[in-house]
């Protein structure tokens, strides 16, 4: 395909093909960050978190008389124990993405200080049955442990063991055995009793990166501070066993203020903004895309028309008709590759402005690369249409309006 | 002529309804989305207190250690602790004074039927309502003496008096939270600053209807009620927060004018000599902002707004490019038409303005379509769970906005065209036609 008459024709209409340089490298400046921020949400969306996300329900009860709490909490695990359909029942203080969350800084080291948020989870007997965490190394609670466990006047567990994060015990002991192990806070210290598979913080965005799988487990005797029941059922009949539990927690604590839901829900709620917010950038684009392509189709329709004359010359010539469409199609491949080279520096340059200004990290070289074929592939599909009709010009045009 | 000109313009969208259809969609779509997302964040960061925000300023100072400072950038602390903030207040250097803490409370209704529930209540301290301005619908605030004496007493927002006591007068009954009774002294007018700049830090949302109940610092502090958001800076003892080393208080003071900011700037300054003479502090550092100052410093606009507003103008502006191009389109084809008219005597100015009220025809009709569209994205961020999501509606203002945005937006597109189209030789046109 010869190229210089398709430049010298662009030459001689630098303005529209101008402008379809311009929509294009927008576009695809647009597309590529928009890709890159949904794909970021869907892989936030789906942390992984491992505890057993089908089975559980988590019912937050609030506004017990702080004195009568640890009797109210020892009643009403027995009784949620007792309900059919439960397998097991254990009070915590907070469970996985919850709203209240708990932080606390902790270094292996003592006098050193803590770099991260680390989630806080007081778990009263049985908790790990309940949210199904998967031990690694070590062992589980003794009731002995779980008896002694309370919160000290400065917020630091009074027990002298924890279950850590596999994350947290490759941070902080790489290379060596967690168990046996010391953490430190305050003036408190605790040897590491088992490792568990990362289980999420209670709140992974204010956690940051480096804390949202930094979670440490205590044990805790029933007290105020276990406000969260995790109910473990049947996937298959679990919101019905919520519902009756609701019921029966109603009934044994009218003073209190009782919220259920199932983790899938917990879950949900905490990604619904990043979830509207893909939504709303997948929306966007979808329309964007389109108002690109009619552009393009609106503009190559209007030069196709104006050229019927040129087309039926070359065509009486003897230009076939692939060879008018390739012309076409040629045409339209040189400014989408001229709007997508400028594409990718307009996109590389709003990921250094977002990058600078919001939470957002660098954009990995393939979503450009993706970006860029789909500009390409859309400017082709929708160059077809007037390029067919191009081709489509009889070569008797030549010898009309003369 | 203007009138010839729309004519004109009508006459020429008929002949090509698909590319003029094509046109005002694209820049109605381009419009609803930009004003959809202006909208949102215009709300969000709108001032709270037009007539009064001038004159609120934010105290904060920084008991941190050196070595374990409050943030490694330098950041002063968010909150303070009770005793500078009592200190600060006892000497009414101000001419209003209150430090404020948000705390959760359950709520327990008169009424058997109802179950009880969780809102947030103000713990502050007496000036909080003649600072901020809060309209009392009954009853009025408590005073310092109130305060002092740790009075059971309560003033409760405009909506929780709807709920519990269907609108009526309720100043004297009594309201059971967290199983003790208080006395309801006050009701408040509806009250909805946006944002809810003074819950900024202590764990309250930072939009919306806003708290339930409103208290005096002693008397919920006595009654056992906890603040949502404490920090603290060094180990010990945190079971007693008024004692303890806990930032817990937002301050906030009233400064009529620049004098009086400057001389409490100074007041502050020597305040924080002191302490840290005393040994209390380490370092001296100071902060008092103006309110508007404050919430831009904060970024208390979610970034997600900020981002989609940028995310939809990316938008329109695409949308404008492709209706230069159209527009350049349709005139280049019309350059016949064109020729006819500057033979027949019409200048270069009267082709231009031709195309321009064409472009601006577009323009209107595209904004009202825009409006259309902008009014369906309002409705759909309004179904979203977002604390703000209740806020979002079209005022006056944004309504008039959406048109001049549209017209605006139409007619920066229309100039290159219509230049093209003025410049156009007449004499090759009639010969070619």
């Amino acid at each position: 395909m010869e190229i210089r008459p398709i430049l010298a024709s662009l030459h001689k209409h630098r303005v529209p093909a101008l402008l379809i340089v311009l929509e294009i490298a927008l576009a695809c400046a647009v597309l590529c960050n928009a890709v890159f921020m949904v794909a970021q949400c869907v892989i936030d969306g789906r942390a992984p978190n491992a505890i057993d996300e089908q089975g559980v329900s988590v019912i937050h009860i609030g506004g017990l008389d702080g004195r009568l709490a640890a009797d109210s909490v020892s009643r009403d695990v027995a009784a949620l124990r007792a309900m059919p359909g439960v397998k097991t029942v254990a009070a915590i203080n907070e469970p996985p993405l919850g709203p209240d969350a708990m932080f606390n800084g902790f270094a292996s080291k003592p006098n050193e200080e803590p770099q991260v948020n680390s989630s806080v989870y007081l778990i009263g007997k049985g908790a790990e049955q309940a949210l199904g965490l998967k031990l690694l190394q070590g062992r589980y609670f003794t009731d002995e442990e779980y008896a002694q466990g309370e919160l000290l006047p400065n917020h630091q567990s009074a027990s002298h063991v924890v279950l850590v994060n596999q994350s947290d015990a490759k941070r902080w002991w790489p290379g060596q055995s967690a168990l046996g192990q010391q953490i430190y806070s305050d003036i408190n210290t605790w040897t590491v009793i088992g490792v568990v598979a990362d289980v999420i913080a209670q709140d992974p965005s204010f956690a940051g990166v480096s804390g949202k799988y930094s979670s440490v487990f205590f044990p805790q005797r029933p007290s105020a501070e276990l406000n969260n029941y995790i109910l473990r059922s049947d996937p298959a009949d679990r919101d019905h066993v919520l519902q009756q539990a609701m019921q029966t927690l109603g009934k044994l604590e009218p003073g209190a203020v009782l919220e259920g839901k199932t983790f899938a829900d917990v879950r949900a709620d905490y990604f619904a903004g990043s979830r509207n917010l893909a939504w709303m950038l997948v929306l966007v684009c979808v329309v964007m895309l389109a108002v690109t392509a009619l552009g393009i189709v609106g503009l190559t329709s209007f030069w196709v028309g104006q050229r019927r004359k040129q087309i039926g010359i070359r065509r009486a010539v003897g230009a076939s008709c692939r060879q008018i469409l390739a012309y076409f199609q040629t045409e339209n491949f040189l400014l989408s590759t001229a709007g997508v080279l400028l594409g990718l520096v307009l996109a590389f340059a709003i990921n250094i402005y977002l990058m600078r200004h919001y939470e957002v990290s660098r954009m990995p070289w393939y979503y450009l690369g993706g970006g860029a074929a789909a500009l390409w592939l859309l400017g082709q599909l929708a160059v077809l249409g007037p390029a067919l009709r191009a081709a489509s010009v009889p070569p008797v045009e030549a010898t009309r309006t003369i | 002529m203007l009138g010839y000109y729309l004519d004109l313009a009508l006459r020429s969208f008929k002949r090509n309804k698909v590319l003029t259809l094509l046109m005002v969609v694209t820049l109605a779509l381009g419009i609803g989305a930009s004003m959809t997302t202006l909208t949102v964040l215009r709300l969000l960061s709108g001032d709270p207190l037009p007539q009064k925000s001038g004159q609120l300023f934010y105290v904060q100072l920084d008991p941190y250690p050196k070595d374990r400072p409050f943030s490694r950038s330098g950041k002063l602390p968010w909150l303070t602790t009770y005793t500078d903030a009592m200190n600060l207040l006892h000497a009414h250097r101000a001419e209003h004074q209150a430090a404020m803490a948000m705390t959760r409370v359950k709520l327990i209704p008169t009424t058997t039927q109802q179950r009880p529930f969780f809102s947030n209540g103000v713990m502050a301290t007496a000036d909080f309502f003649s600072m901020f301005e809060a309209p009392f619908q009954y009853g009025s605030g408590w005073s310092a003496a109130d305060d002092d004496n740790r009075a059971k007493v309560v003033v409760i927002a405009d909506y929780l008096n709807d709920q519990l006591f269907g609108g009526a007068n309720s100043v004297g009954r009594s309201l059971r939270i967290n199983d003790q009774d208080f006395r309801i002294i006050g009701v408040l007018r509806h009250w909805a600053p946006q944002p809810r700049f003074y819950s900024l830090y202590l764990g309250g949302p930072n939009y919306g209807k806003g708290e339930a109940v409103f208290l005096p610092l002693q008397s919920a502090r006595a009654a056992g009620m906890d603040p949502i958001n404490s920090m603290s800076y060094a180990a010990g003892d945190k079971q007693v927060i008024e004692n303890s080393p806990t930032i817990w208080l937002g301050l906030w003071v009233q400064l009529p004018d620049a004098a009086a900011v400057s001389a409490y700037q100074s007041f502050l300054a020597s305040y924080a000599e002191q302490q840290v003479a005393l040994g209390r502090f380490q370092r001296s550092r100071i902060g008092l902002s103006g309110l508007m100052p404050w919430l831009d410093s904060q970024q208390v606009v979610p970034d997600n707004v900020r981002m989609q507003t940028g995310l939809a103008f990316s938008f329109l502006l695409i949308c404008m490019v492709n209706t230069v191009g159209l527009l350049l389109a349709k005139c280049l084809r019309r350059t016949n038409e064109i020729g006819v008219r500057r033979a027949l005597g019409a200048s270069r100015a009267a082709i231009f303005a031709q195309f321009m009220a064409e472009a601006g025809l577009i323009g209107l009709v595209g904004g009202g379509l825009g409006l259309m569209f902008a009014l369906f994205g309002l409705w759909c961020i309004r179904q979203q769970p977002a604390e703000y999501a209740s806020l979002a509606h079209l005022n006056g203002q944004m309504f008039l906005c959406t048109f001049a945005v549209a017209l605006m937006a139409s007619l920066v597109a229309g100039i290159l065209p219509a230049w093209r189209a003025c410049v156009v030789t007449p004499a090759p046109q009639l010969k070619s036609a």
